[in-house]
């Protein structure tokens, strides 16, 4: 398994070149292609899974190839205990999308071949570890959203759609600038990630502060925190189904990713004096934000897209902490979001391809009507408000710890935005689900054999997770130590020192 | 080497062609019978003219015609890409319906004559081939675009780029001027001499002092004279309206053609003649005088005005119009920073926009020929109406000119941006940025009409000719090949960037 990163990333893309060169009718043959062409992905991530090495924080997998000298651009793909994790989660999302959108029946060649060509460019972003090769692969994801949303979506996807891609954009282009200015910092220039981070103590503080600014409103907008958040909820609502799934499963964290990727280790610095109010305060604004807008939502999926901002601001408040038990809470809940999120989407996905509208006052008693179901969807309800026992308890705990040794205002505010939380879901789930049966839909056929299969790996992981986070902690804590020590470490190059301090 | 106009003539045969090719056209429509072959004889030539510009890469440098033209890696680069350009309006021209009739024998001739004026253009090392080269653009320029007898739009934009021409002209003729009393010689090479003795020190400084605001003066009224040519704002004004006015080859031709010679002739003027160069890639600008900070501001006005203006069109060739002026804006970017890396990656871009935007126009030319629309409604549902193939050409194209990997735009892009952040111009860096993200939104909408939106009820099927269609699949390869490997493209601008000073 020599260039294992390589085959995740670009198989997608066979698999694309396969599916355009399919005729059109084809659409059952296409469907199967385009899952056959997930299913190699998944196994190689169980296979790395299982193969990483949990006690060390270098690369693995490294893979290293010139690309254009001139410019001194390299292929280089490599993975740690915090890019595995994430493509463990990508890796697992696809194929369950995929069946997701079996029931999609306008242009299913154009679909699926943007689908793939979506999955090739999450896993890449990833695996990249050139700063260019990272661009490359987080703008090719644009192209495929946008028509995935513009397409394929629902009444007012077409707004949704330019809206995503320019927010996203206008990040993007803040981020080459700060990429290029990394690179005439760094003598001889490179692109070079691990360069880059070794280089970290060079890099004066000012210089620090203004390219940290710039990459942080690029991934900003990605996670988004507020006030960049506006696309979401339309990208969202109008997307669909699966694709929703993607973009709060997978497209969410990338934010958050870059952060820890290249915020942390290369900026140390500007880490430390940025952390609190660009992190941890915006964490928690998001966290009380994002639910109480959850609250006021009439359609399920909105419900949902607001609960992910919310969730992700406990991302942001654990890392920000820099601590063991913060930055740990934060990826492990970065993980626990995207499966929970993932079966919120597809459950409210369920019920939208019944009745085809997702007015949460539109129904009533769906519990005994769909009893399977249900069942399957109580679990994912009571993970997502942090139910003991379930995957997010855990990670939402370790951001509170951390955040409570952090500035335990801060703890004391994130924490009871839980019951804000609690509110909107049992809310939800009592007006849905319970109550006299709404005759409309009382002969709403239960979940599928497919719907099944999409479903109960997700359920699984969310209670094994419950019961042995270790699983995914043990991954992923050497790794995010390292990177955490070398921020805690971090100090400003002699040549910036004041005068004073020096012997 | 320095030749007389009889050694000159062996290192000339590309222009040589043009010009009898020129003459040949005009004699020939009056006995050939079968027009069409005219206009095919007219693309055998482009295409022999620009082999042989070829031929002459890696060959001898030297100054020709007793230092009127100099032929060099630079002058040669430009002949390939204006050789190209006249290919491509050519081969559109036979593939346009609206251009059919119109007397082919006069038209490729003049085709061509604007073609071999711009060769002078890009090759001119001296104010005076450098004006007239400039002026044979223009007039032949004018007729072009007012080419379609009858039509009025043609008639009223040829008006307009006539007034616009002549005023712009008449300005950089007093720069010229100007620069001559400084100099006291037409010479590029000369006129360098003497700048850089102003610059030295060795002069006196209070001659320094009393020649900077003439300095100043000549550069902003040479800048009236090109940046009228890569339509620069303020000098911009005559574009949209002759964009939208000219015929769709003419346009075309004008948009990759004269925009790559009007910044070849920008570039030998600011540069070799009036910066010095210390030897490091790096270039100073003569006696001190600061016409960088200007055209910082130029730049940033250029793209902004541009893109803004491009949101709210609704007919493709003005929109295409306006990016074309956001993109002159946005090569400036290279322009500006007096450094090597800054002019390659300028002459990358002009390649890389040449390939997409000439693609654009031929999209937009089979759309014409079609359903002899403009607008944006003519590319309704072009995806699910027949047009697949070329709807996928024009979205390769429209994100490319966004600037979106993997095109090769980004790439191009790409450069422009390392060269301003290579010399820390932030506040550039962040405008052009910032500008890529607001012209997504109105190539976009192209790309809207082709793909979300569906074709109207009793909207005709599209059939793609297959002329138009060759071009158009080459240059879309072209685009994403280059935008995954453009180590060939980069390689040779900067082999290219070599000036013959003598």
């Amino acid at each position: 398994m020599d260039h294992i990163l390589t085959y995740m990333t670009f198989i997608p893309l066979a698999g694309m070149a396969v599916i355009l060169c399919m005729p059109r009718g084809a659409t059952k043959a296409i469907r199967l292609t385009a899952l056959g062409f997930t299913i190699p992905p998944l196994l190689m991530a169980v296979w790395l899974f299982a193969n990483f090495d949990r006690t060390t924080e270098a690369m693995q997998f490294m893979e290293r190839a010139q690309w254009i000298p001139s410019f001194n651009i390299q292929y280089i793909m490599g993975v740690d205990g915090l890019s595995v994790t994430m493509i463990l989660l990508t890796a697992l999302l696809c194929p369950i999308c995929i069946l997701a959108s079996w029931n999609i029946e306008k242009g299913v060649k154009g679909y699926f071949a943007l689908f793939l060509l979506l999955d090739a460019g999450m896993t890449g972003v990833f695996c990249a570890l050139d700063f260019f090769l990272f661009y490359i692969f987080w703008e090719v994801m644009l192209l495929p959203m946008y028509f995935l949303i513009g397409i394929w979506g629902g009444e007012r996807r077409e707004y949704a759609a330019i809206k995503f891609f320019l927010y996203t954009l206008a990040g993007s282009v803040l981020m080459m600038i700060a990429m290029l200015a990394l690179y005439f910092y760094n003598e001889p220039h490179t692109f070079d990630m691990l360069v880059l981070m070794d280089n970290a103590g060079t890099y004066s503080r000012t210089f620090q502060t203004w390219t940290w600014l710039a990459l942080f409103i690029g991934f900003a907008i990605k996670i988004p925190a507020f006030p960049f958040h506006t696309w979401l909820p339309d990208a969202h609502v109008e997307a669909p189904t699966a694709i929703s799934v993607i973009l709060a499963g997978v497209l969410l964290k990338m934010g958050t990713y870059g952060i820890l990727r290249f915020c942390y280790p290369m900026l140390p610095l500007a880490t430390q004096d940025m952390a609190f109010w660009a992190l941890a305060a915006l964490g928690t604004w998001n966290i009380v934000y994002g639910a109480l807008c959850a609250m006021a939502q009439t359609d399920m999926k909105k419900l949902v897209a607001y609960s992910s901002i919310s969730h992700m601001g406990y991302v942001m408040l654990g890392m920000a902490t820099m601590t063991v038990q913060g930055i740990n809470g934060a990826v492990l809940q970065m993980f626990n979001h995207g499966t929970i999120t993932a079966m919120l989407f597809l459950l409210v996905g369920v019920v939208y391809d019944r009745a085809h509208h997702r007015r949460i006052d539109g129904f009533g008693g769906l519990a005994s009507v769909m009893p399977v179901y249900t069942g399957i969807m109580v679990i994912a309800f009571f993970a997502a408000m942090g139910l003991p026992g379930l995957s997010a308890f855990i990670s939402e705990v370790l951001v509170l710890l951390g955040a409570w040794q952090y500035s335990p205002a801060l703890a004391i505010v994130a924490a009871s935005a839980v019951v804000l939380t609690a509110g909107y879901m049992l809310w939800m789930l009592q007006r849905v689900w319970l109550g006299p049966v709404n005759e409309e839909y009382a002969s709403m056929p239960d979940v599928n054999a497919r719907e099944i299969v999409m479903l109960a790996p997700l359920a699984v992981i969310v209670i094994v997770l419950g019961v042995y986070p270790h699983a995914v902690l043990d991954l992923i804590n050497t790794s995010l130590t390292a990177i955490n020590n070398t921020v805690l470490s971090a100090v400003p190059p002699l040549a910036s020192l004041p005068l004073d301090v020096l012997p | 080497m320095n030749l007389s106009n009889i050694q000159s003539l062996p290192f000339s045969l590309p222009e040589a062609l043009l010009a009898v090719g020129v003459v040949g056209l005009f004699l020939l429509e009056l006995v050939v019978k079968r027009k069409a072959v005219l206009g095919e004889l007219a693309l055998v030539i482009t295409a022999a003219v620009t082999c042989l510009v070829a031929m002459q890469s890696g060959g001898q440098q030297g100054l020709l015609f007793s230092g009127m033209v100099a032929l060099d890696g630079f002058s040669i680069f430009f002949k390939l890409l204006l050789g190209l350009a006249g290919f491509g309006a050519v081969w559109m021209s036979l593939g346009s319906n609206e251009m059919r009739d119109e007397h082919p024998g006069e038209y490729y001739a003049l085709l061509l004559s604007v073609t071999l004026g711009m060769f002078y253009m890009a090759s001119a090392t001296n104010m005076l081939m450098a004006y007239l080269a400039l002026e044979f653009v223009s007039q032949v320029s004018y007729v072009l675009t007012g080419f379609i007898r009858g039509s009025r739009r043609g008639a009223e934009a040829a008006l307009k780029y006539l007034v616009y021409g002549g005023v712009a002209s008449g300005a950089m003729l007093y720069g010229m001027s100007l620069v001559y009393g400084l100099a006291g010689s037409l010479d590029y090479a000369a006129i360098s001499q003497v700048m850089a003795g102003l610059g030295s020190g060795g002069v006196d400084g209070a001659v320094v002092a009393g020649a900077q605001p003439v300095i100043y003066l000549a550069l902003v009224l040479v800048l009236a004279g090109v940046g009228y040519k890569i339509a620069m704002v303020p000098f911009h004004m005559w574009s949209p309206d002759v964009y939208e006015g000219a015929p769709l080859p003419v346009t075309a031709l004008l948009s990759v053609g004269s925009k790559a010679a009007g910044f070849a002739m920008m570039i030998r003027f600011f540069y070799p003649a009036v910066s010095a160069y210390d030897g490091d890639g790096n270039w100073l600008t003569a006696a001190g005088v600061d016409w960088q900070s200007l055209l910082v501001v130029a730049s940033m006005v250029t793209m902004t005005l541009g893109n803004v203006a491009a949101l709210r069109q609704d007919n493709i060739k003005r929109l295409l119009a306006y990016s074309s002026i956001a993109h002159a804006g946005y090569m400036l970017m290279g322009f500006v920073v007096m450094a090597d890396d800054g002019l390659q990656a300028m002459m990358f871009y002009m390649v890389v926009y040449y390939i997409m935007n000439l693609g654009a126009f031929t999209v937009l030319l089979m759309v014409l020929n079609q359903s002899g629309r403009e607008d944006i409604e003519g590319f309704k549902g072009l995806a699910w109406r027949g047009g697949a193939l070329p709807a996928a050409a024009m979205l390769i194209f429209m994100l490319s000119l966004a600037g979106l990997p993997p095109f090769a735009g980004f790439i191009g892009k790409f450069y422009l941006f390392a060269a301003i952040i290579r010399q820390e111009m932030w506040v550039l860096a962040v405008v052009g940025g910032l500008n890529s993200v607001v012209s997504l939104y109105y190539y976009a909408r192209i790309v809207r009409s082709m793909y979300l939106d569906q074709p109207a009820e009793d909207a005709p099927g599209f059939v793609a000719d297959r002329h138009n269609g060759v071009l158009v699949g080459v240059l879309a390869v072209a685009t994403l090949v280059f935008g995954v490997w453009w180590r060939p493209v980069v390689a040779l601008a900067d082999r290219s960037l070599s000036f013959f000073t003598g």
